[in-house]
């Protein structure tokens, strides 16, 4: 009875969170907190999943044209060094074994490297590759295997489980962890720092929900105080991104710039203080490459000393990418590193559907589910929406 | 336990046993043929239908393989999805089916008793649709070389007009169910977490294979008024609109799909929209705007209480071939066209 009552209660929050009605009284509210604002309003959803809510629910064709949602950088995958992958395809046609989550099995290098592109060419060419859905079954499939390689990538969000694999030693000897983990705080203040600087600087920050619910509210402090910039945590549900834009309005009008939490239900301002032990404990903080950006100070999570012989990098003697030798990867013509940043939209993008989309991706925004050109793809491209809003009379 | 054998299929004594044993013993002798024609009755190397009976204008056609994996789910079976299916593209085009074509290809060593099961589903489908099954073939291909069974089904229907689909400006559109609950079902097995899915166990979630000939009178009736039907299989919804916008050169403007809950939120949960999910009892009308709310009364008369009116088609000068989509929560998005294998073998 107790679990009936429990998910009873979850399906209520979930209607009220997805509400036609509930959504048009923020819509109207939006509207006129936007009355009392003379400027534009750029405000930037930071996740990928952000993005996904905004497009799949259509938020953006209910909102006043003065405001604009501009995804970030909130996709691991779209991130990851083309080097990376250029290292693990030889790898895996040298009889290494490697375990990959199924967007990064497709993301796509610069070079070619012994005939491959990416890891799903490599498989083509009979290269060891197999798609998992995460660590866990890495660690089934590697016991009493081969050498093998389980690639880590991710945000916040997934570190904490690899940190408490390695520190209960639930990994067999054969299984060495590839940590390409980012961290999110440093790219933010990375992201703002850079747009700042542009002719339109953003006006909020829609902070992520479930990087959130490890780091806490409070790890997007610096970014609001350093650039006076008003910052929610928000969840994941159209009523939630309405809400938090609403709460950046508000700030805006007040004059305020502080990180304010809206997604409650999950996140505190400290954060999961334990999974924050876990990975200081497991990892260390280190200067890292983002894909077609270059290297952000403390961005990237590398397994630490102490905890080396699960480490790829140590037992497979694979060279880290040094900040002397990166050069810009991505293909020619290609902006995901321009789209990641905010500073352009998928449709900004000469190759966007041209040449480059969810069947064939060119670039690695158009690859993973979380990137914003793939997102545009599947869900539909803002200002074709706008217009036939338009044609229709519609808006 | 008996499993099928490679001389099963290789035109002896062998494979006569099983056909009498699988088909011809099951198949009601009215049936066997269409009347005064030549079918099973007779097995020869074709079956024939005398034209003299067909006082309609136009013979509908349609034929598909169906390879749906696994081939056992809750709701059906590739046998029954087989004889289904194909009734339906019939139906869909306006035809009314009245004979039928098999050819069913199984791997060496399935098991017999499956294979009964398959084709006694498939039949026992025909015979309540009254659809003579009046010929087909039987092969086996070595173990490894077939992933289990294959069955292709041709059906045969006669209509005054075919539905040619080409839907017109200012056209309601119309849809007779929910929408996706095969393809829920089937990628719910795939991925593995059928045991998990408590509905799935207690009925409220199965395929919802069903033919769709009740819609006969209405198609007859309203013959004039349609511009456009389908089974949205797959691609689902998304699928068969995009399809319509495109070749009619109009735009389609749609919302408030019936989509159970269930469905919605397994799709969620393995991050697939449902308006891509395959439906294989569900039908999509385009018709005039004037007759629609008739329609839609006409086919919840007929015993399908969820139709609904789920959106319209509209012209326009820039955006052909467009399809919008009003959201959940009143915002308009593009519904793309399906790309690549949302969920592959699902029919």
């Amino acid at each position: 009875m107790a679990e009936f009552s429990k998910f009873e209660i979850l399906k209520e929050v979930e209607i009220l969170l997805r509400s036609r009605d509930v959504a048009n009284l923020l819509v109207n509210c939006i509207k006129k907190l936007c009355e009392k604002i003379s400027e534009d309003v750029r405000i930037m959803s930071f996740c990928g999943t952000h993005e996904w809510s905004v497009t799949n629910y259509g938020l953006r064709s209910l909102l006043p044209k003065k405001i604009e949602i501009i995804a970030g950088p909130g996709c691991p995958v779209c991130v990851t060094p083309s080097y990376y992958i250029e290292e693990l395809i030889k790898l895996s046609m040298d009889g290494v074994q490697i375990y990959t989550y199924g967007d990064v099995f497709r993301l796509p290098a610069v070079k070619l490297v012994r005939g491959a592109k990416s890891l799903e060419d490599a498989k083509a060419l009979g290269g060891e590759v197999r798609v998992v859905t995460g660590l866990v079954d890495a660690i089934e499939l590697a016991k009493n295997c081969k050498d093998s390689i389980f690639v880590g990538i991710g945000f916040e969000t997934v570190a904490p489980g690899y940190a408490h694999a390695i520190l209960k030693d639930l990994i067999p000897k054969n299984l060495k962890i590839l940590s390409l983990l980012k961290l999110t705080p440093p790219a933010m203040y990375f992201t703002v720092e850079k747009i700042d600087k542009d002719e339109k600087p953003l006006s909020g920050i829609i902070a992520p929900g479930h990087v959130s619910t490890i780091v806490g509210a409070k790890a997007w402090k610096k970014v609001a105080e350093d650039f006076r910039i008003p910052i929610v945590v928000a969840g994941f549900e159209p009523v939630d991104i309405l809400m938090a834009i609403a709460k950046i309005l508000q700030q805006i009008i007040s004059g305020e710039a502080k990180v304010e939490l809206e997604y409650t239900r999950a996140v505190s301002y400290d954060g999961d203080l334990r999974a924050q032990k876990l990975l200081s404990s497991i990892f260390e903080a280190k200067e890292d490459a983002w894909r077609g950006i270059g290297f952000i100070p403390g961005s990237g999570l590398r397994i630490n000393e102490g905890y080396r012989r699960y480490d790829a990098f140590e037992y497979f003697n694979i060279e880290e990418l040094r900040k002397s030798e990166w050069n810009y990867d991505l293909n020619a013509g290609c902006r995901c590193s321009d789209i990641v940043l905010g500073r352009a939209k998928p449709t900004d993008c000469k190759l966007f559907m041209r040449v480059c989309n969810p069947e064939n991706p060119y670039g690695p925004c158009m690859v993973s589910v979380e990137g914003t050109c793939s997102i545009w793809a599947r869900f539909g491209a803002k200002e074709f929406t706008d217009d036939i809003l338009e044609e229709l009379k519609l808006r | 336990m008996k499993f099928i054998k490679l001389s099963h299929g290789s035109g002896g004594v062998e494979m006569g046993d099983i056909l009498s044993k699988l088909v011809f013993s099951k198949v009601d002798e009215k049936l066997k043929k269409v009347e005064n024609g030549v079918g099973i009755d007779l097995p020869d190397d074709g079956a024939a239908i005398p034209l003299k009976n067909i006082t309609n204008d136009y013979i509908i056609l349609s034929t598909d393989a169906y390879t749906v994996n696994p081939p056992f789910f809750p709701g059906g079976n590739i046998g029954s999805l087989a004889a289904t299916g194909s009734i339906n593209d019939v139906v869909m085009t306006g035809g009314k089916p009245i004979a039928a074509l098999d050819s069913i290809v199984v791997e060496e060593g399935y098991p017999l008793d499956q294979l009964e099961i398959i084709v006694d589903s498939m039949i026992d489908v025909f015979k309540k649709e009254g659809v003579a099954l009046i010929g087909g073939d039987f092969k086996v291909m070595p173990k490894g070389n077939l992933d289990k069974i294959l069955i292709t089904t041709t059906v045969l229907g006669l209509a005054k007009k075919p539905i040619v689909d080409i839907p017109k400006d200012g056209d309601v559109l119309v849809v007779s169910d929910f929408v996706g609950d095969h393809g829920a079902v089937i990628m719910l097995l795939q991925m593995g977490v059928a045991d998990k899915a408590s509905e799935l166990k207690s009925g409220r979630l199965s395929s919802d294979i069903k033919p769709l000939t009740r819609l006969l009178p209405l198609i007859d009736r309203f013959l004039d008024e349609i511009n456009a039907a389908r089974d949205p299989t797959r691609g689902g919804i998304a699928g068969v609109l995009n399809e319509w916008a495109k070749n009619s050169g109009n735009l389609i403007v749609v919302e408030d799909v019936p989509i159970r809950d269930e469905v919605r939120r397994y799709a969620e949960m393995l991050g697939i929209d449902p308006m891509y999910l395959a439906s294989e009892g569900a039908a999509v009308f385009s018709v005039s705007a004037e007759v629609a709310e008739e329609f839609v009364e006409d086919m919840r008369d007929l015993g399908f209480e969820n139709a609904k009116i789920i959106g319209k088609v509209k012209k326009s000068e820039k955006y052909k071939g467009f399809v919008l989509k009003k959201t959940e929560i009143g915002g308009f998005r593009l519904l793309e066209p399906p790309r690549g294998e949302i969920v592959p073998r699902i029919c």
